[in-house]
């Protein structure tokens, strides 16, 4: 028994230790951002700051006067563009990729296992692929440099579609057969008997599709030229470039366009890991 | 038209509408693009677009950053996928002892980084791996090991920029091991104990066994997850020192979106979907020989 004892002290004592390795970054990213300008380069590295400082959340979030023009790092108009990116892309992402997983999954029409294969076998294409031409195709159609632009590929939900359609199936096909046969409408049966079944996948898939839009970097990089529009981590990608040097600025950007998600994946994290599971783990 | 097939095309056409347009016509595009000399000249002015056939495909033999970033992406993808699945497992068999308490608490922490943007962490570990101030640095100092710096030297890009991304992802097959180890037979696990089978040996002969197939899915993703590497040599390094951590989308992005070359940075991502293609390919046959799949 002692023995045992012992063992899950040390097994305890490993899992804490490696927990804690891995967000040390996370944590000094926090501290630092406190220091006063220069701290966190001097020697030896400090690990906690000599004072509580704001000033780099001052300069980089607020909009001031220097030399007689207005300058700013452009990061709170970056966040509501993130915000409001990420919000109307999961949106839109739920209004059309749930309806499409349920399809697949239950209802028979024609072509639809072709299509289902189709879209299995697509997974294998790396996005990057279409998005030379897809610029191009943006470019025609004036989307270039637009928040339409950012979104609609995104919108391309085909891992959603078969994460939906994967869950749909457990619902039993007498539930939906019994609907039809007291003449409910498949848009009715959609509505009040499939959705509200599939509540906490479509709450999974909403966490998914917001941290991957509000994540995402290359495609905003490419279709966004002004500066103006930047999502976040295009902003603070174009901050990091410039002020390589500027470490607790740095850190403050990080903080801002990090704590967001980090906040709602530990509010919601039930969610995320189980869905990611399919629910097959318990604590 | 029965009811069904209408209700089915009303549910799914408007998302199928979009990944055709956004997805399997720039795909197809794509290849297309791949056999012009699409330039800047081009953008400008559609007429000035020539057929070349192969010639793109053949230029890039001839570039030597192509050759380099080829070689870097390699060895990102062949380092990468064992330290970034040896970290999962190892974690996943760690937490997975019946011994180990508060284990969602755990869970959830180590899982935090995957769901950070890479730009945000990355422009962090560039902090911690700084030469001269960095943290890492000091901890090496500690237990008496030079300093290193590790963005700045040829040989140390890459592993420095491999132990963030390991870092930032080892989180999510952590948790798709965990789910494949607690379907691991638990009468097979103790009658291989009763027979006096090693710690090794039952690791080797029934979890292994057992996890196989959710082993080789990881793996597979893994591969093409590490061959499209971008954004941490973008932010971290610039693809740089000496081209040392230029990778092929990096090549891809400075070809089509710097310079403009746009028919031969489609090449270039036609070469990136034929090595995820081979790598795909060849794992799926060891699937096969195994009946995992």
């Amino acid at each position: 028994m002692a023995v045992r004892r012992l063992r899950a002290i040390a097994a305890t004592t490993a899992a804490a230790a490696l927990t804690l390795l891995t967000i040390a970054p996370l944590a000094y990213m926090v501290v630092v951002s406190f220091m006063p300008r220069g701290e966190s380069t001097t020697l030896p590295t400090p690990l906690w700051p000599s004072r509580l400082s704001w000033e780099n959340y001052y300069e980089l979030l607020v909009r001031r006067q220097v030399d007689g023009g207005w300058f700013d790092y452009r990061i709170v108009p970056a966040l509501l563009n993130s915000l409001g990116v990420a919000a109307v892309s999961t949106a839109l992402g739920l209004l059309l990729t749930v309806p499409a997983g349920y399809a697949f999954a239950k209802l028979r029409f024609r072509g639809r296992e072709r299509l289902l294969q189709l879209l299995i076998a697509s997974l294998v294409v790396p996005g990057q692929v279409a998005m030379l031409p897809l610029f191009l195709i943006f470019k025609e159609l004036g989307l270039v440099n637009s928040y339409a632009g950012v979104i609609l590929p995104s919108l391309a939900g085909i891992f959603a579609i078969l994460f939906v359609r994967q869950a749909t199936l457990a619902i039993p096909d007498e539930m939906i057969d019994a609907a039809r046969i007291d003449g409910a409408s498949e848009v009715r049966i959609f509505t009040s008997i499939v959705l509200p079944l599939l509540t906490p996948i479509v709450v999974t898939l909403a966490l998914f599709l917001f941290l991957g839009s509000w994540n995402d970097f290359l495609w905003p990089l490419i279709v966004l030229a002004d500066q103006h529009l930047y999502t976040l981590p295009v902003a603070v990608a174009a901050i990091a470039r410039e002020h390589a040097a500027d470490g607790e600025l740095m850190m403050a950007a990080a903080v801002v366009t990090t704590m967001p998600v980090l906040l709602l994946f530990l509010a919601l994290q039930r969610y995320y890991l189980t869905g990611l599971l399919g629910g097959s783990i318990k604590g | 038209m029965t009811r069904q097939d209408r209700a089915g095309w009303l549910f799914s056409a408007p998302v199928l509408a979009i990944i055709a347009l956004v997805f399997v016509l720039p795909t197809l595009l794509a290849l297309g693009l791949s056999v012009t000399d699409y330039s800047i000249y081009a953008l400008a002015d559609w007429s000035n677009l020539r057929f070349v056939g192969l010639g793109n495909f053949i230029a890039l033999l001839s570039t030597p950053l192509f050759w380099r970033a080829i070689g870097n992406t390699l060895l990102f993808a062949g380092l990468g996928v064992p330290m970034a699945i040896g970290t999962s497992l190892f974690v996943a068999l760690l937490l997975n002892d019946a011994t180990v308490r508060w284990k969602p608490l755990w869970r959830v922490l180590l899982f935090a980084p995957y769901v950070t943007s890479i730009v945000a962490t990355a422009v962090v570990w560039r902090v911690l791996f700084n030469a001269r101030f960095g943290l890492i640095n000091r901890a090496l100092a500690a237990l008496g090991i030079a300093p290193l710096d590790w963005l700045g030297n040829p040989h140390t890009s890459i592993p420095a920029i491999l132990i963030f991304v390991t870092w930032k992802i080892f989180g999510y097959n952590m948790i798709v091991f965990t789910a494949a180890l607690s379907a691991v037979p638990a009468d097979l696990m103790e009658a291989a104990r009763l027979d006096g089978a090693s710690r090794w040996g039952r690791f080797r002969h029934v979890t292994l066994p057992a996890i196989g197939p959710t082993l080789l899915l990881a793996t597979m993703m893994s591969v093409a997850g590490f061959l499209q590497i971008f954004a941490e040599p973008y932010v971290m390094t610039l693809g740089g020192p000496a081209q040392s951590t230029t990778t092929v989308l990096y090549f891809m992005f400075d070809e089509g979106f710097k310079w403009w070359n746009l028919g031969q940075a489609s090449a270039v991502a036609f070469v990136l979907f034929l090595m995820i293609l081979a790598v795909t390919i060849v794992q799926t046959r060891i699937g096969k020989r195994h009946e995992w799949l």
